[in-house]
Parts: C-alpha cells; sequence; structure tokens
C-alpha cells in the first residue's frame, strides 16, 4: 500500500525533468497531476518499477474541463473557446493490491496526449472511446478511430464536450426530438 | 379430443372465404425474425422461454430475415442501427408486421431529450402495425400486442391494399 | 503448383442470433481458420455519460438500470455506494443486508441467463428452458419487492425505493432449497455433456498474465486461475461479514481459462452467492430504510472511482463533482467493454464456430459495451 504522496516521491526521484504536482480531491487520496506528452514514460514506469507494480490499468476517463471562455452566438447556443481537456487514469496492482490516479491535461484547441495502449492493453479501446467523444487524440496509438458513433459522424463533432450540439440530421434521420 | 374429431370420416370439402382462409393461416403462424436490440429483448426472450411460451400463438424465431414475418422491435434504436433495421425490414418478404416493442422503439423513452445518437421512434424508418408501450413492457403486454396484432390481421382483405 | 488462396472476410452481425444483441463482428479467415477478429461496436450506443451530466445524481440511478440490463440491482449498488462515499452517508445495516441480498440474487439470475444462452449458442436448447424458468422465480422475488421485472431502480442514494415484502424471507428461503439440487441437474444436463465439453474444452484459452494486462475481470479473469474477486480484495459495503468461495478454473476437462472453464465458474458462483444470501438472510437486522436518505443530494467539489463486482466483473463509476446536484461527468468503466477487447486475442487460429464459443463464454452485455 502506498499513498500518492509516496508515489509522487519515487516518481520525481525517477523523473527529475518532469512536472508533477499533487491535486487535492475528496473523498478519494490526492490525484498526481503531469505531463501529457511523457505518461507513457511514467506508465511504463509504474508498471514495472520496484514496489509500484501497477500491472492494470482500471479505468481511463477523458473529461471535458470547461474552463474555457464562454461565448454566446446568434442562436442562443454557447461555445467554449479555450482551456483544457483532462485525462484522468485509475490503476491497480493487483500484485500489491494498491491504487492510484494521475491526470494529465491538454489544450482544447489540439488536444494530444500519449496513448498507454502498449503498456496496457486494456488502454486500447477507452482511449478510443476518449478520441470518440472529446476529440482527445492520443499519439502513437495502433488504430485510433470511432468506436461507438458511426464512422461517417460528423468530422469534429464529440458529443462528450459541454459545448456540443446535435446535428439536425444524420442520414436523412431526423436527430431531435 | 380435437374440436372435428368423427367430423371427417370420409374425404370432405370445407368450404371457407378466401380471405378467412388465408388470413387464418398468417395470423397462426407468424415467424418472428429472432433480433434482439436492448433490454426489451430479455423481455421478449423471457416470453419465448417456459413460463410465457411465444409458440402457442405460432411464433417462432427464424434467424434470417428472408423467412419472417414479423419484426418485433425490442429495444432502443440508435441511429446507426436504424440503417441495419431499415435494410433488415426491406429484406423480408410481404406480408410483414412490425411490433414496435417498449417505450424507446416507440418514441425514444428516457433517451428522448438528451440522447444524440438514439432514433426518437422507429416508426422514422418503418411503418409499425402495432405499439406497445413500457419500460420494458411486460411479457403478458407483448402478448397482448402479438393478439392485436392478430385482431388486425383478421380483418384484412385481398381487395384494398393494406395500409 | 501451389494452390492460390486468398483471405475471406466474413460479417458477423449487427443482426446474428448468437452476438447476445447488436455486435458486428468483421471476421477475417484464411480457409477455414480465423486470422483477425474486428469487433464494430456503438450499435446500442444511449449516451449514457451525456444524460448523466443533464440529470441530477438520484435520476442517474434509471440509466444505470439500463447499462447491463440483466444486472440492473448491481449497476444500481455501485453508483449509490459512490454517490454515498461523496456525501459521507453511512446508511442503515438493515440497507446493506438488503443490498447484499438484492445483488446476490442479481448475480444468479445474470448467470442464469449466461448459462443459458451459452448452451443455445453452442446447440442446446434444453437448458436455457430449464434456466428461464428458474430466473423467473428470482424475477418474482423482485417484482414483490419493488413492482418490476428487469429494471429496479430500487437502491436509491441512502436508502432503498421500499422495504421488504413481509413474504420475502420466506420465499427467498423457499426459493434457495428450490434452486440448490436444480445446479446439479443443469451439470448433468449440460456441463458434463460430451457434445459440450468438445466444443468448449481447450478452445479460447486466455492465461493470466494476458488477462491481467488486458483488464479483464470478473469470472472471465478468475477462470484463468486467479483468485481475485473485489468482494474480498477491495471489499465494499459488507461484503467482508460473510463466508463464501471465490471459484477459479481449474481446468477439469481441458486447458485452465479455456471457455468451459469460463462457464464453470458462473456455475459454482451461483452456489457461492445462494449461500451468502442465506447468511444475509439470517442475519437480516430489523430498522428503518429511509433513515439516512438525504433531502438533497449535492456532494462537495470531488472526485471518486468506485468500483464494485458486478456478475460480469469489475463494474466502475468514475464520478466528478463539481459541487452542484449535477455530475460533472459519470465515466463508466464498463467490464463487458474491456472484456470483449480480448476476442481478436482468443480466437486467433481457431474455426469460425469457435468464435461463437468463445464470444458466449465471455458473457458480453450491449447495453453496457456500447452505454
Amino acid at each position: 500500500m502506498k499513498t500518492a504522496k509516496e508515489i509522487l516521491e519515487i516518481l520525481q526521484k525517477k523523473f527529475p525533468e518532469i512536472e508533477f504536482s499533487l491535486v487535492e480531491d475528496e473523498p478519494s487520496d490526492q490525484i498526481i497531476f503531469t505531463d501529457a506528452l511523457k505518461i507513457h514514460e511514467i506508465c511504463e514506469f509504474l508498471r514495472d518499477g520496484e514496489g509500484l507494480k501497477f500491472d492494470t490499468l482500471m479505468n481511463l476517463s477523458g473529461v471535458d474541463d470547461a474552463n474555457g471562455e464562454k461565448q454566446t452566438n446568434d442562436d442562443g447556443s454557447e461555445t467554449i473557446v479555450g482551456g483544457t481537456l483532462s485525462v484522468y487514469y485509475n490503476l491497480d496492482s493487483i500484485e500489491l493490491n494498491h491504487k492510484t490516479t494521475l491526470q494529465v491535461s491538454t489544450s482544447r484547441e489540439s488536444p494530444k496526449v500519449e496513448s498507454v495502449n502498449l503498456i496496457w492493453r486494456a488502454a486500447d479501446w477507452h482511449e478510443r472511446e476518449a478520441y470518440d467523444m472529446l476529440g482527445i487524440k492520443f499519439l502513437n496509438h495502433p488504430d485510433l478511430r470511432r468506436i461507438l458513433m458511426p464512422y461517417d459522424w460528423e468530422e469534429g463533432s464529440y458529443p462528450l464536450r459541454k459545448d456540443y450540439k446535435d446535428p439536425e440530421f444524420y442520414q436523412g434521420m431526423k436527430v431531435p426530438y | 379430443m380435437g374440436l372435428l374429431d368423427q367430423e371427417f370420416l370420409d374425404s370432405n370439402i370445407v368450404i371457407a372465404k378466401s380471405d378467412d382462409l388465408l388470413n387464418w393461416a398468417r395470423l397462426s403462424s407468424l415467424w418472428q425474425l429472432s433480433f434482439g436490440l436492448a433490454c426489451c429483448a430479455i423481455e421478449m426472450m423471457a416470453t419465448s422461454a417456459s413460463n410465457y411460451d411465444f409458440d402457442r400463438f405460432g411464433v417462432m424465431p427464424r434467424p434470417t430475415p428472408r423467412q419472417a414475418d414479423i419484426i418485433i422491435i425490442s429495444g432502443t434504436v440508435t441511429l446507426k442501427m436504424a440503417i441495419r433495421i431499415k435494410r433488415l425490414y426491406e429484406q423480408m418478404p410481404d406480408p410483414k408486421y412490425i411490433i414496435s416493442m417498449g417505450s424507446c422503439a416507440n418514441c425514444g423513452g428516457p433517451y428522448w431529450e438528451h440522447g444524440y445518437h438514439v432514433l426518437k421512434g422507429v416508426d422514422r424508418v418503418i411503418p409499425v402495425d402495432v405499439y406497445v408501450p413500457g419500460c420494458p413492457p411486460r411479457p403478458e403486454a407483448l402478448l397482448e400486442g402479438l393478439l392485436k396484432l392478430q385482431e388486425k390481421i383478421r380483418h384484412e382483405t385481398l381487395r384494398t391494399k393494406k395500409a | 503448383m501451389a494452390l492460390k488462396t486468398e483471405e475471406l472476410v466474413l460479417n458477423m452481425g449487427p443482426q446474428h442470433p448468437s452476438t447476445h444483441g447488436v455486435l458486428r463482428l468483421e471476421v477475417q479467415l484464411e480457409g477455414e481458420l480465423v486470422t483477425k477478429v474486428t469487433p464494430h461496436l456503438g450499435y446500442l450506443h444511449r449516451c449514457f455519460e451525456k444524460h448523466a451530466e443533464a440529470m441530477t445524481y438520484p435520476q442517474v440511478i434509471p440509466y444505470t438500470d439500463r447499462m447491463d440490463y440483466l444486472a440492473s440491482m448491481y449497476n444500481n449498488f455501485g453508483y449509490v455506494i459512490g454517490v454515498e462515499k461523496m456525501l459521507g452517508i453511512q446508511v442503515p445495516e438493515r440497507v446493506e443486508y438488503i443490498r447484499i441480498i438484492m445483488g446476490e440474487l442479481q448475480r444468479i439470475a445474470s448467470h442464469m441467463v449466461a448459462l443459458g444462452t451459452y448452451g443455445l449458442d453452442i446447440g442446446a436448447f434444453t437448458p436455457f428452458l430449464y434456466l428461464f424458468r428458474d430466473r423467473e422465480k428470482i424475477l418474482t422475488l423482485f417484482e414483490i419487492t419493488c413492482g418490476a421485472r428487469l429494471l429496479y431502480n430500487y437502491m436509491w442514494v441512502g436508502g432503498l425505493s421500499h422495504d421488504l415484502h413481509p413474504d420475502f424471507e420466506r420465499l427467498t428461503r423457499e426459493f434457495i432449497s428450490y434452486f440448490r439440487p436444480n445446479i446439479d441437474e443443469l451439470n448433468n444436463l449440460l456441463t458434463y455433456n460430451k457434445i459440450f465439453v468438445e466444443r468448449t474444452a481447450n478452445i479460447g484459452v486466455l492465461p493470466k498474465e494476458t488477462a491481467i494486462n488486458y483488464g479483464i475481470t470478473g469470472p472471465n479473469l478468475r477462470a484463468s486461475g486467479l483468485k481475485y474477486d473485489l468482494r474480498r480484495n477491495d471489499p465494499y459495503s459488507i461484503y467482508d461479514r460473510f463466508d463464501f468461495e471465490i471459484p477459479v478454473g481449474e481446468g477439469l476437462v481441458g486447458t485452465v481459462g479455456d471457455c468451459w472453464d469460463r462457464f464453470y465458474v458462473r456455475v459454482l458462483e451461483m452456489e457461492q452467492s445462494l449461500k451468502i444470501v442465506e447468511q444475509a438472510l439470517n442475519q437480516l437486522p430489523e430498522g428503518d430504510i429511509n433513515e439516512a436518505l438525504p433531502k438533497r443530494v449535492k456532494p462537495p467539489k470531488g472526485s471518486i472511482y468506485q468500483r464494485v463486482e458486478n456478475p460480469k466483473g469489475e463494474l466502475g463509476y468514475f464520478i466528478i463533482s463539481d459541487g452542484t446536484v449535477n455530475p460533472f461527468r459519470v465515466k463508466v468503466r464498463a467490464p463487458s467493454f474491456v472484456n470483449l477487447a480480448i476476442l481478436n486475442e482468443l480466437s486467433k487460429g481457431h474455426l469460425v464456430a469457435d468464435i461463437i464459443a468463445i464470444l458466449g463464454s465471455l458473457d458480453i452485455v450491449l447495453g453496457e459495451i456500447d452505454r
């Protein structure tokens, strides 16, 4: 069992050039915040490192932080400009029975995060889902395409973004009620 | 013993209206396209299984649309699936009937407001004969829907085109 | 002269009797042998996560029902204990016990469908009818409790929608004594059936290390020989008070981690669930079930990842609250979604008919995969 603080110390010793910080989070343990473009190196170490052994990725969630500037359009709808999208990694070690959470953030305009697909194969579909729902591009993912929405869904339209607007028609079928 | 026991000792002739005969034949063996979508499909399975026994109404699952008479839309129709449902419907031979089972297939159900990927009612792509309400409908409700469909078929005629 | 061969692409689904719903598989074949399986999902994508953001916390519960519709009770369970932890609510003892009883009955019902339809996929129709006959008895128990057969909305944040019916305890005990011998009947009918064993033993062998790397959980992981069950390894609710075994795959008729093992682990789990229900009924305390119901569900800022052992595997809710009455984000880690990803790995080198055997043994529910 290791707390987020202890894990953070190990990580800072191993990767002195990468920035880490702790995010307070109630009621869970703190979240380790780090660099989106270095996440694969960190995760590889977390999987293999002595005393860490995070052998499974329980969950990977993309989140729209909605912290940009809100602009009201002519038709009353809102668009968010700027701000960030985040990805949360919930890791678990079956061997040592401890858990931790990582968070990375990336810009909303060109969201890029390194893929951890090669470290945990479980990440494959989770990353595709995050791409499908939020448009986060996972670099070095072997097969990054939409997974739940149709393949011919409108380019650049990501449903879980907070300012998403329904299209009027899809293939001749009316979408709104 | 059967209803007509001892009635036909010799070869015999039965006179019936062709409408009645064809309708009777149709409504007593409605083969269903074995095809489930969502939660309602589980209730549909329960209806076909031991306790409710869909078979006694002549409803048998057929895995191919080419041999099916009715299609039960059992669950939420998404935009991605709607195109396939339309194709399945077009592959079925006439006469063909549709039961829309559950609120989702009727009108979008609980997903009507924020369901960006849900078709709000299967009747936007294919014509529906009987709507069965409920989320999900009980097996009894589905049986009632089937009886209503049989009622509808009983009053069909060869002369006018069916609506 | 060498025979000229070329790859054949075979399409299965979305309307296919053996894909358990609306899954489409694109199968690449080299003669009769499978070289690659690509699942195409999303034919039942009902936008759960968008709905969760638009609803208040209690309003999300009915939508969790509709994800894994074979285990609705357990989906409620995971969500409400997650929200309760955020609110810092301690629910009454009676509620905890009732939740466990319902959850374990639901596990049995879910496994019944899994085993029954698996028999159906392989070509055995009778076990399906037998298991559905028994499943109706569990549904009756749920129905007298909360009035619904399939989707219950039974567990609320801080309590339950209804207390138990006065007859519930008697009927449940009757069910337990009725169903115990039926497990043996199922074993005689299907589990040790020669044809069934031929179809499932040594097919789709899943080694332990691969399973962990792919994030496989639940009976599928345990069939590979790892004793890992969240009810024991990361206890939630009051599971630490009960005495039960965690069955693992032993490769009785084939290799550890084959389809037969995945099937048999579920059969054994039903027995263990009966045991838990029995113990919970014996210890069931009296009390008011709605004592801890909060007036307003408005968790403070923060996030939680709550996981429970759903009949299919690890069901996780990652809930972020921004301090309002609506969740900011609810991401569901659906067990079937993760378990299905292994299909390509397992099917390689097998025959086309074996894909059906492998897919059935993974016990997927499309409502949960697509959400």
